[in-house]
């Protein structure tokens, strides 16, 4: 186990002396995509599919979100290069978010399906009432407006 | 920090860090461990209440305007400018630690002002974004927009944007408040005095953990 640590201790002491700026702007890079990558989709490919597919579009925006804080966690906070058990130290605590977010999206979703059953309202469309000013916002009175 | 270790070294037996990380930068990290739970509190009362409601906003048509084009509609463009903005900023604040782990002052300065800047256009797209959304009668309490399928929407769409969106500009001040206390105590030559560079680190972790949060923010708000 020492030596496991050591052996990392001095990998990282070499990589001080020159921080590496080419593997900033490929995490950069990396991200710059993934988030274009995001765009298109919300801009001109999940519009194209009915409401009920759009699951599947919440799940890819969740892995590119997944793998844009991986990046930002790992190399622009370098945690990737701390030693394994300050690592654990941030990681494991973060393990909670997976129970956290499980259990109140269930909960979320289970008050829905007991509301439609138990207390069914009517929803009936009605007409939009934001403004969209012509000539941009700062020239119209917000009093009349609300 | 760079101490040479020797092959026997015990990590838990005293006289140094055993995560070979100063004081305050781990400080720093538990800090922001507990600045993510609050933000994944938020985050995740939006997504149940949203899981909890038949329909919502659509995030294409409520998003869809550009400063000085009046009434163009272009889905998403002004917030993926906005998340250039701050991804930009990150990776100036990453040059800016790296010019300090070489003790390079004047490189710092240059980095840590440039990233200063970005966190100030961030935070001027914002002022317009909720500008222009209360002009149209959007704020706290008052939701003008309807649901994707035309039904009524309730407020708690623009509740939790302006909530949770306002905690994290807020965030991004306090962050470019702290960016120029850094840029002033390097430009006097402070952490010259001191041998390292390790503020300007623990900035930039701070300024990173902001960037991480409107990753979240940005997939929850503008994209689901």
């Amino acid at each position: 186990m020492d030596n496991v640590e050591v052996t990392h201790q001095e990998h990282h002491a070499a990589e001080k002396g020159s921080f590496d700026t080419r593997a900033i702007w490929r995490t950069f890079w990396i991200l710059l995509v993934i988030t274009c990558i995001e765009l298109i989709i919300g801009m001109f490919i999940a519009p194209n599919f009915s409401h009920e597919k759009k699951i599947w579009f919440n799940i890819l925006y969740i892995i590119f979100t997944g793998a844009k804080a991986f990046y930002i966690i790992a190399e622009f906070m370098h945690l990737r290069h701390e030693i394994k058990n300050m690592i654990m130290t941030i990681a494991v605590p973060a393990m909670l978010f997976l129970w956290f977010i499980g259990a109140f999206l269930w909960d979320g979703h289970s008050f829905r399906e007991l509301r439609n059953s138990m207390a069914p309202h009517d929803s009936k469309r009605v007409e939009e009432k934001a403004t969209h000013p012509p000539q941009g916002p700062h020239k119209v009175d917000p009093k009349k407006v609300n | 920090m760079a101490h040479v270790v020797p092959a026997n070294q015990k990590w838990w037996a005293g006289g140094r860090s055993p995560f070979n990380v100063e004081y305050g930068k781990l400080m720093m990290w538990y800090f922001l461990m507990s600045d993510a739970f609050t933000f994944g509190a938020f985050l995740i009362s939006y997504g149940t209440i949203r899981f909890s409601s038949n329909a919502w906003p659509n995030p294409n048509h409520v998003f869809s305007s550009f400063p000085f084009l009046g009434h163009a509609n272009l889905p998403l463009v002004f917030v993926s400018l906005m998340t250039f903005i701050l991804i930009m900023s990150s990776v100036t604040m990453v040059l800016a630690v790296a010019s300090g782990h070489n003790n390079n002052r004047m490189g710092v300065v240059k980095w840590m002002a440039w990233t200063i800047l970005g966190g100030i256009a961030f935070l001027s797209c914002q002022a317009w974004e909720w500008t222009h959304l209360y002009h149209q009668g959007a704020w706290w309490g008052s939701n003008p927009f309807t649901n994707y399928d035309g039904t009524m929407a309730s407020t708690n769409f623009t509740n939790f944007f302006f909530t949770i969106t306002g905690f994290h500009g807020f965030h991004v001040f306090s962050g470019v408040i702290i960016n120029i206390i850094m840029l002033i105590m390097a430009w006097n030559g402070t952490f010259d005095r001191k041998g390292h560079y390790l503020m300007i680190e623990k900035a930039g972790l701070y300024w990173h953990f902001v960037d991480l949060v409107w990753v979240f923010v940005f997939t929850c708000f503008y994209l689901f």
